[in-house]
């Protein structure tokens, strides 16, 4: 980061800089400059970091792991050991993979003080003392030193450095359904990819590399350019370059992490593929001889690569060991590069090279018998591995194959899984692209197949997909396997895993101690355990560990290859963070007021106002509003729900009067306290059930378990309504009077409207809104629910209106000293995952005499034991301590007796307060108990009679002063779940944005619409009226839409103004047909988006797994699933053949989804839009 | 990831789903001993192989449903369909 040029020492061309090459990659009219280790070099477009350096002369770009030693190419590739530099203030890049760029600042990791004069490298000399296991046998024990041992260790490390201040990149994920995926970009995957389109796939192509060709980009430059662009022509076929295939999953889930897109640093595709082929070609393996990483040491396809691709000339003075093609062509190739050709050592005629001389430069090759050659480049061509990786996460083992000297695929068992070119086996460049062709068609076939399987029974689609046609079973031709001699290992000892400096001396010497399996000897020396991973010292460590054991390679076997592929950024993995946050209607007051937000699950809360004490004694003496939004609430229609609520509830429910509310404790099948909270009747057949703030979700979910699993045949519709309401306490001995200065239609007289009961009425001139006389705090309170989009609206008519009352907002905090005050324990703090019934002093609710309720015999049985834990008051004898909640009850023999659950200091009593579980021999009033504190002191405790601290007897909220006369409301403007940006207007009562945008991606908030959910049969008259089914939609001649939104379940959608018709008009024809139907009113509850866009599925495609081709989600589809991790529905409706989208969830999260969706598209320049005044929809 | 196909929404991602175990079927509260009624809370047959599971769609019909998966091959089929060479 602080490097600056040292000298200005400009070549215009680098020394080793050969002319233009037929296959070369290189912009030769853009020539730049860039830096190294301070030095300018220069450079042109398309030089990789390491090939500009070479073409300057550069022979060393690292030094080793373990002992320093200087490192120079080896492979030319992403994969090779000796080229990771740091780039900026980015470690381990692949120098001779990223393409160099002007002004980079390029410098060698974790050489000091220089690349050439390494202190480290003393360490080699050292060597003997580092054998394998090292680690393990020095740094054990003291244990105590190991903090000391870890400073040690961290200098040895080899990495780049970390800069704290570095900018975030924008990392990005999107998901891809394509019909067959190939891995690799050479002759094979090309031709595959060709074939499989003209079969009718959808083909992703990978190529790791930057351009497709594979090996024919320096073979016949050519064949590859050919090639490549019959590819690019060819529709279908999503080419992504400088991407990998990191690991394939079940079902051919995949990930790739595609570089270079626009914009940002690197993408995740997850993409579930159809079929998969895998045409990774085959990695040159290094020999293994001592002196086989000097720099100078270069494998055949390093050498072709630099003089083809890159026009780098790779030595002076050249030996070649070659004992295939590849090293015969590296040898013309280097002949054609003008490099003098010393001696050629030819292993299919027993020829053979004992060792390289020379420690920064390669100075000699020494010859069996001795004879050395000076040279200061030496090429080897000893043979391949097949990267076999991905087939063996679909469950290939490869098998060992003595003819050729590498292991080939074992062959799969999964039928969508395919392998061709050379990781597939040996031939001519037209027996490859023969087989390649036939594996293309076998993989349309299977991929097409796999997706109209995919589409059998979809209820998106209008009509079914047509049959198959009967395709012929495509015949794959075999590929042979040409004879290689077995080359490993040289007479002499050398480094089989580059990455990690492990010798084949030190394999040998973990055979010795014992660690004589593949598996054993790789993790005791850590072959193949870096950053390469293995591609190019497994077989090398097998063929070592086998040569040791006196094994054959096969016997040996392999180790397994897992995900990923290859070294992947944590940028990457984590890519765009999803994290739904809820928000309720009432929050831009919250935030105006210096509210101090809590995180509540994924709920943001006021926890205070600055003030929790002050807020509490506002609540004792005059009155408080709390915003109580995030409390469960689920609307219960049907004739059989008091059976239901008999079930889940441990207490009774048959006689629930309308106009009454009841609490109600529920318990899981083990008698453990699972919720609680109260439920009303609002109507004959119609209830309003609330639950936990944190038990929302999971209520919703039992109680639907229950009636679809258990008792499929009550009449009960549950429809969620949590974020339909704004819910807000009005708490305190003022709330009446507050209350009733802004309701219309319902008397709060003590008389008529009396503690636990429910009433519906306006609130500031809102009508529908519920009203509960209940209370948490011990005070008069009521808990006003209100349809959401006004919640904003009455929350400030409250304070204005009790301003004189003195009305004060409290947050989370005030509310749990309030409620502990009164003795009230919360599900999940004052219980815990064993806590039961009787457990919780919930002894005057269970029932026992009921039939049956979830739970009961776990309840019998415990009614009759005298042992356990019970929930007591307790107050600590000093008043001034508060003990830490979760502090532990010592009994007198030392033991644990208990712990105290909650623990506040009470405003209005002046002192510390706490519930706690005690054991049951502990809990009698009076008791005096030790709580051990954190700091290690103990103080006394002592059971009190009730567990209300604060009015125990309950007469504080028994108030009967005389209610003022009522007074009416304005009702305000309506507000969506989304703050409108710009300039706003009204309609309908709605506050709308009046922007107005042309982009070709527009969103634009559609939440003043009209939502009613329709419940019915699936199949009875009603579904009939609604014109459509699950997974459909349709819109009638007044522009409603009616969504199948779930089975048995619809959404009609209409204009603002035609709010109450519809809902008469629906609510009408549920309560009059035959069959058991219901409406419910989301309008409030839900926020709704319009996208709309040719790139309308391509941004949703970043946010949700759902396949948005039109043979999959056409016109008129309706689902859901997860958008950005929240649950949504995603209903297509294209307008005036554009492609659009409407996008539903519940409104809490609205905000969090709209922004996520602008987040999305911001690559494709989305604009906001706001409400169509003129066209409703 | 492997799909499971939901019977109403059709194949989906894994993560869409909440998995609700192997059914058990509730005995009578008013005569079930503690060990039947433990049996019924903690007992299930965990088999590796083809089971029958109940999986809830959490985020989408929001339906429960019954599936036969092979939990070696995690291979899911609706319930009642039987694979080749399944028990």
């Amino acid at each position: 980061m602080t490097q600056q040029p040292t000298r200005t020492t400009t070549r215009t061309e680098g020394r080793f800089r050969l002319p233009v090459q037929q296959g070369e990659v290189l912009d030769r009219g853009r020539q730049f400059e860039f830096f190294w280790n301070g030095s300018t070099v220069a450079a042109y477009r398309g030089d990789t970091i390491i090939s500009a350096l070479a073409a300057a002369g550069e022979r060393i770009f690292s030094r080793s792991y373990k002992y320093h030693r200087p490192r120079g190419l080896l492979t030319a590739s992403a994969h090779d050991p000796g080229c990771m530099v740091q780039v900026g203030d980015e470690p381990n890049v692949r120098g001779a993979h990223r393409l160099v760029t002007e002004g980079m600042r390029v410098s060698a990791q974790n050489a000091w003080p220089s690349l050439r004069f390494d202190i480290k490298a003393a360490n080699g000399l050292a060597g003997r003392f580092l054998p394998p296991g090292f680690y393990y046998k020095t740094f054990i024990k003291p244990e105590r030193l190991w903090p000391a041992y870890e400073k040690v260790l961290q200098r040895f490390v080899h990495a780049g450095e970390v800069f704290p201040d570095t900018p975030h990149d924008y990392y990005d994920k999107r998901y891809a359904h394509p019909d067959v995926l190939i891995a690799g970009g050479g002759p094979a995957g090309m031709t595959a990819a060709l074939a499989a389109a003209r079969a009718g796939a959808r083909v992703m192509l990978v190529e790791e590399e930057h351009q497709l060709g594979g090996h024919l980009r320096w073979a016949d430059p050519p064949a590859a350019r050919q090639l490549s662009a019959e590819v690019t022509a060819q529709d279908g076929i999503e080419v992504l370059t400088d991407s990998v295939v990191l690991g394939r999953y079940d079902q051919n889930w995949i990930a790739v992490v595609q570089r270079g897109h626009p914009g940002v640093a690197e993408r995740l595709i997850k993409a579930r593929a159809r079929a998969f082929v895998v045409a990774a070609g085959l990695l040159e393996r290094p020999y293994v001889f001592a002196g086989n990483d000097v720099p100078g040491v270069m494998l055949s396809t390093a050498v072709r690569r630099l003089i083809n691709l890159h026009a780098v000339r790779p030595g002076q003075r050249a030996v070649v060991l070659t004992a295939n093609d590849e090293g015969d062509a590296a040898i013309d190739d280097l002949r054609g590069a003008g490099v003098e050709i010393a001696h050629i050592a030819d292993a299919r005629n027993g020829g053979d090279i004992l060792r390289a001389h020379g420690r920064k430069d390669l100075r000699a090759v020494e010859l069996p018998g001795g004879r050395k050659i000076e040279a200061d480049l030496l090429v080897t061509a000893t043979g391949w591995t097949a990267p076999t990786a991905l087939l063996n996460m679909a469950g290939d083992v490869p098998t060992y194959s003595p003819t050729a000297a590498r292991f080939l695929p074992g062959g799969t068992t999964d039928d969508n899984v395919f392998a061709t070119g050379g990781i597939a086996g040996d031939g001519t460049l037209d027996e490859l692209c023969t087989h390649a062709d036939a594996v293309g068609r076998a993989a349309a076939r299977a991929g097409l197949r796999a997706n109209r399987a995919a589409r059998a029974g979809l209820p998106t689609l209008a009509a079914e997909p047509p049959a198959p046609a009967e395709d012929e079973q495509v015949a794959i031709p075999e590929l042979g396997v040409a004879a290689h001699p077995a080359l490993f290992r040289g007479a002499t000892h050398g480094m089989v895993d580059y990455s990690e400096d492990v010798s084949s001396k030190d394999i040998h010497l973990a055979v010795r101690e014992g660690y004589d399996s593949a598996e054993l000897a790789k993790r005791y020396t850590t072959a193949t355990m870096g950053p390469l991973q293995g591609k190019l010292e497994t077989i090398n460590a097998i063929a070592m560990v086998a040569e040791a054991t006196g094994r054959g390679i096969a016997e040996t076997g392999t180790t397994t290859w897992r995900p990923m592929y290859t070294p992947v950024t944590l940028g990457a993995l984590a890519g765009r963070n999803f994290e739904p946050v809820r928000y309720s209607p009432m929050q831009p007051w919250h935030t105006a007021n210096a509210a101090r937000p809590l995180v509540a699950g994924q709920w943001i809360r006021p926890d205070d106002y600055g003030d929790p004490a002050a807020e509490v004694r506002a609540v004792r003496e005059a009155v408080g509003i709390i915003d109580v939004t995030p409390i469960g609430k689920l609307d219960l229609r049907g004739p059989d729900i008091p059976k239901l609520l008999n079930l889940l509830y441990v207490n009774k429910w048959s006689k629930l009067g309308i106009g009454k509310v009841r609490y109600g404790v529920m318990c899981a099948e083990d008698g453990v306290v699972f919720d609680d909270g109260v439920t009303g009747r609002l109507g004959e057949n119609h209830y309003l059930m609330s639950t936990t703030s944190s038990g929302a979700a999971a209520v919703w979910k039992w109680v639907e378990s229950w009636l679809q699993t258990e008792h499929p045949e009550w009449q009960v519709h549950v429809t969620p309504v949590t974020t339909g309401y704004a819910s807000i306490n009005v708490a305190g001995p003022k709330s009446r009077e507050l209350v009733d200065r802004l309701t219309e239609g319902v008397d709060l007289s003590a008389e008529a409207f009396g503690y636990m009961q429910v009433r519906t009425g306006t609130i500031a001139g809102v009508p529908d809104c519920v009203l509960w006389r209940i209370g948490f705090t011990g005070e008069l309170s009521y808990e006003l629910h209100v349809p959401a989009s006004y919640g904003l609206h009455v929350w400030e008519a409250l304070v204005q209106h009790g301003a004189d009352l003195g009305v004060r907002p409290f947050g989370v905090e005030a509310q749990r000293i309030l409620r502990l005050e009164k003795g009230h324990f919360i599900v999940g703090q004052d219980t815990d995952g064993l806590t039961k019934a009787y457990s919780a002093a919930l002894d005057w609710a269970v029932k026992l005499d009921k039939d049956d309720f979830v739970g009961k015999p776990e309840l019998a049985w415990q009614s009759e034991s005298t042992t356990g834990s019970k929930l007591v008051g307790l107050q600590p004898v000093d008043g001034a301590v508060v003990p830490a909640e979760a502090s532990q009850i010592i009994t007198s023999t030392g033991k644990i007796g208990g712990r105290i659950t909650s623990s506040r200091f009470s405003p209005t009593l002046g002192r510390a307060i706490c519930l706690g579980q005690l054991d049951a021999s502990l809990a009698t009033p009076g008791t005096e108990v030790a709580v051990q504190l954190p700091d290690g002191q103990r103080t006394t405790a002592r059971v009190t009679e009730h567990l209300a601290h604060v009015d125990p007897e309950g007469k504080r909220q028994e108030i009967t002063d005389p209610a003022p006369q009522p007074r009416s409301g304005e009702p305000g403007l309506a507000r969506s779940a989304v703050t409108p940006v710009g300039d706003t207007g009204t309609h309908a009562g709605w506050l709308v944005s009046t922007k107005h945008s042309t982009a070709a991606l527009r969103l634009s908030d559609r939440g003043p619409l009209t939502k009613i959910s329709v419940r019915a049969a699936p199949d009875g008259q009603l579904a009939n009226e609604l014109g459509t089914r699950f997974g459909r939609t349709t819109r009638d001649a007044h522009g409603t839409l009616v969504v199948g939104s779930g089975p048995g379940e619809w959404l009609v959608l209409g204009a603002p103004s035609a709010h109450d018709t519809l809902l008469t008009d629906w609510q009408r024809r549920a309560e009059d047909g035959d069959e058991f139907a219901s409406a419910v009113d989301l309008t409030h509850g839900r926020a709704l988006f319009r996208l709309t866009g040719p790139d309308a599925p391509q941004l949703l495609a970043k946010v949700c797994g759902i396949d948005f081709a039109d043979e999959f989600t056409p016109d008129g589809a309706a689902l859901r699933s997860s958008v950005a991790k929240l649950v949504t529905d995603i209903i297509r409706d294209d307008v005036e053949q554009t492609t659009s989208y409407l996008l539903h969830c519940e409104r809490s999260s609205g905000q969090y989804l709209f922004e996520a969706l602008l987040d999305a598209g911001a690559e494709f320049n989305i604009e906001l839009d706001g409400y169509p005044v003129a066209t409703e929809h | 990831m492997i799909q499971l196909p939901c019977p109403w929404c059709g194949p989906r991602n894994v993560t869409e789903f909440s998995h609700e175990g192997e059914p058990a079927t509730r005995p009578d509260p008013g005569t079930a001993t503690p060990e039947q009624w433990r049996g019924y809370l903690y007992f299930r047959r965990n088999a590796r192989g083809w089971t029958e599971e109940t999986w809830y769609h959490s985020a989408g019909c929001r339906r429960f449903f019954r599936l036969r998966r092979d939990t070696v091959s995690n291979t899911a089929l609706p319930a009642g369909e039987r694979a080749e060479g399944s028990a």
